[in-house]
């Protein structure tokens, strides 16, 4: 296990094509951090340059003490999970999972020892004589990181590991994730596009648009206090309204909406969308012409919900401001 | 289709049935002469049921080849077509494998330019370029060689083509992988690629086969001294003169034999081969 660091990390392609614009950050010994954002932010080119998949440009990327810039994937002491899996087809669960510690030159005791171990947490045993194609999505996505954890590495990487299973496999993969993340207590970095797995599983996340690090925190934090109007529209489902008021943006969760009286509204809108989802209820409407800026509300599951006016108001401490020209958060 | 239109049905056999006998029939004709006295075949017509010297015929060509044309083994010549046969495919499969894996996973000046110049030579079969290759064979002094026979045809853009269209279809994750377990790019090669290869090797390997046992114009160039006659080349030099004086029984056993090989190798590799061109395995 050890602390990762990024330092002011660069990547561009070419000199005028630049996806990584300087990314800082020190990850702590054991802590699992996950990296948000929408698809082409440069999210997965991160973690494969901290795995060394991709070439740092310019910057430095640390693992423990040791600068691990010009290092090859296999010196970096680290194991990859990717998004299809990438098992090898031809070889067994179990072999899948060894193959890695035979090149290391580890002896066959200690590989069963350790391969063994792995089936027993991922509850791989019964399948270990299987080749990857015999088994369901699920099973694979545990046998790659079967293979990971066999390692036992100082980081594990995970890109977007549960994006090819299904919803409902999906919430019990991000569980089991979690289970075993407090059990091996190992560095983690987890990339996805998907705010759900990461408000579920980030110790601490960054926020990641167009190359370029949004905010780093802990998730309530971000949730709370997002840095950026990309970070406030990006982080809540559906993400926080953006409102423009005295040549600034106020920004206001649709949850901390709730309806009132004509004289008290605050705000009201034009509801022309009810999406009523059994929890609550989730109208939408322009606060004036058709033009003008769309806002959405969470209304109680008992509320009255129909198109046309609806007043609405909002706490104070629920207020958010922005820059209307940076986008940049107003405290 | 499931359709019960007994017309059809009947229409769609007789026409398979008709196709089957028209390939059949001429090598059940080869074989029934090659059964027979040389009195018998002259006779018109020529009986179509086997004879009595099937061991006769066969023992004759496979010992001393015919009695007024060629007098040289065919069973050396079996053995020659089967170095050819086998050096050919074999070879060709270790220099494409090897030279796909370069292209396709390697960043190396000149890279798109070789995969060109492989690629180019698609359009000069060994007919094009026979005569300088010839040349170049004969100044190397390997005339009536196995080198001699082989080598010219093993350099191969196809089967080059195929494995690195085939390792571009093995997702990119997977070296990666590789690289994350420890795995030096000939490991990775070795341990991956090759195994995941098998089908289309196969697939290759029949094919390939086959193209060097009938090879017909390079061997009848290169191999002039009888001892390395391979079995096509012996049957065109069994054929001397006019049609009677040709011993055509011993000729047709001949050609049994030398068809008998590539059907078996067809036969073997069949589940293999049809894999290899329809299936891949990821």
């Amino acid at each position: 296990m050890a602390a990762v660091s990024l330092r002011d990390v660069r990547k561009s392609y070419t000199p005028e094509l630049q996806v990584i614009h300087g990314v800082n950050m020190e990850i702590r010994d054991g802590e699992f951090i996950v990296i948000l954002g929408p698809s082409g932010c440069g999210k997965s080119t991160l973690l494969r340059m901290v795995a060394g998949l991709e070439t740092i440009t310019a910057g430095e990327i640390a693992i423990g003490d040791r600068v691990v810039n010009n290092l090859e994937p296999k010196d970096r002491d680290i194991a990859m999970v990717f998004q299809n899996y990438a098992l090898y087809p031809h070889m067994s669960v179990y072999d899948n999972m060894a193959y890695g510690l035979r090149i290391r030159g580890f002896s066959k005791e200690k590989i069963d020892e350790r391969v063994n171990r792995a089936a027993e947490i991922l509850e791989l045993k019964k399948f270990l004589e299987r080749k990857p194609r015999a088994l369901s999505g699920g099973q694979r996505q545990r046998v790659a990181m079967g293979r990971a954890i066999v390692r036992e590495p100082k980081v594990f990487l995970f890109d977007e590991p549960l994006s090819n299973l299904d919803a409902k496999l999906r919430v019990q993969m991000r569980g089991e994730l979690q289970s075993l993340h407090r059990r091996l207590g190992t560095t983690s970095l987890f990339v996805t596009h998907d705010q759900v797995e990461a408000m579920t599983l980030a110790q601490r996340m960054i926020v990641m648009n167009a190359g370029r690090a949004e905010q780093i925190g802990a998730p309530l934090e971000v949730y709370a206090k997002p840095a950026t109007t990309f970070v406030a529209g990006f982080i809540g489902s559906p993400p926080m309204n953006l409102i423009p008021k005295d040549g600034k943006l106020l920004g206001v969760r649709p949850e901390h909406l709730e309806p009132c009286g004509a004289s008290e509204a605050m705000l009201t809108i034009d509801v022309d969308l009810i999406e009523p989802l059994g929890a609550d209820i989730i109208v939408y409407g322009h606060i004036g012409d058709k033009d003008s800026v769309r806002v959405a509300a969470r209304l109680p599951a008992d509320a009255q919900a129909q198109a046309g006016k609806l007043a609405l108001r909002y706490a104070p401490r629920n207020m958010h401001w922005f820059d209307a020209a940076s986008g940049k958060r107003i405290d | 289709m499931v359709e019960n239109r007994p017309w059809v049905t009947f229409f769609s056999h007789a026409v398979l049935i008709l196709g089957v006998a028209a390939v059949a029939f001429p090598l059940w004709v080869t074989f029934v002469a090659s059964t027979l006295s040389l009195k018998e075949i002259m006779q018109v017509p020529m009986p179509l049921w086997p004879g009595n010297q099937l061991l006769e015929n066969y023992g004759q060509v496979l010992s001393g080849g015919t009695t007024t044309g060629s007098k040289a083994a065919v069973s050396h010549m079996l053995v020659n077509s089967l170095v050819m046969a086998l050096v050919i495919p074999l070879g060709k499969m270790a220099i494409s494998v090897i030279s796909a894996f370069a292209i396709v996973y390697f960043r190396f000046p000149g890279r798109m330019f070789f995969f060109w110049m492989i690629f180019i030579t698609l359009m000069l079969p060994v007919e094009v370029r026979i005569i300088p290759t010839l040349q170049v064979i004969t100044d190397l002094k390997l005339n009536n060689t196995y080198a001699g026979l082989t080598i010219p045809l093993i350099a191969s853009a196809t089967a080059t083509f195929l494995f690195r269209q085939f390792f571009m279809t093995i997702p990119d994750e997977l070296a990666e992988a590789a690289r994350v377990d420890g795995a030096s790019p000939m490991r990775f090669f070795i341990d991956v690629l090759l195994p995941l290869s098998k089908t289309t090797m196969a697939a290759l390997f029949v094919i390939q086969f086959i193209y060097g046992w009938n090879q017909y114009l390079w061997p009848l160039l290169v191999a002039t001294d009888e001892s390395m006659y391979t079995t096509v080349i012996g049957i065109k030099r069994m054929i001397v003169g006019s049609d009677a004086a040709n011993e055509w029984n011993l000729i047709m056993a001949t050609a049994i034999l030398a068809m008998l090989p590539p059907a078996l190798v067809v036969m073997l590799m069949q589940k293999w081969f049809v894999k290899g061109l329809v299936e891949t395995e990821k």
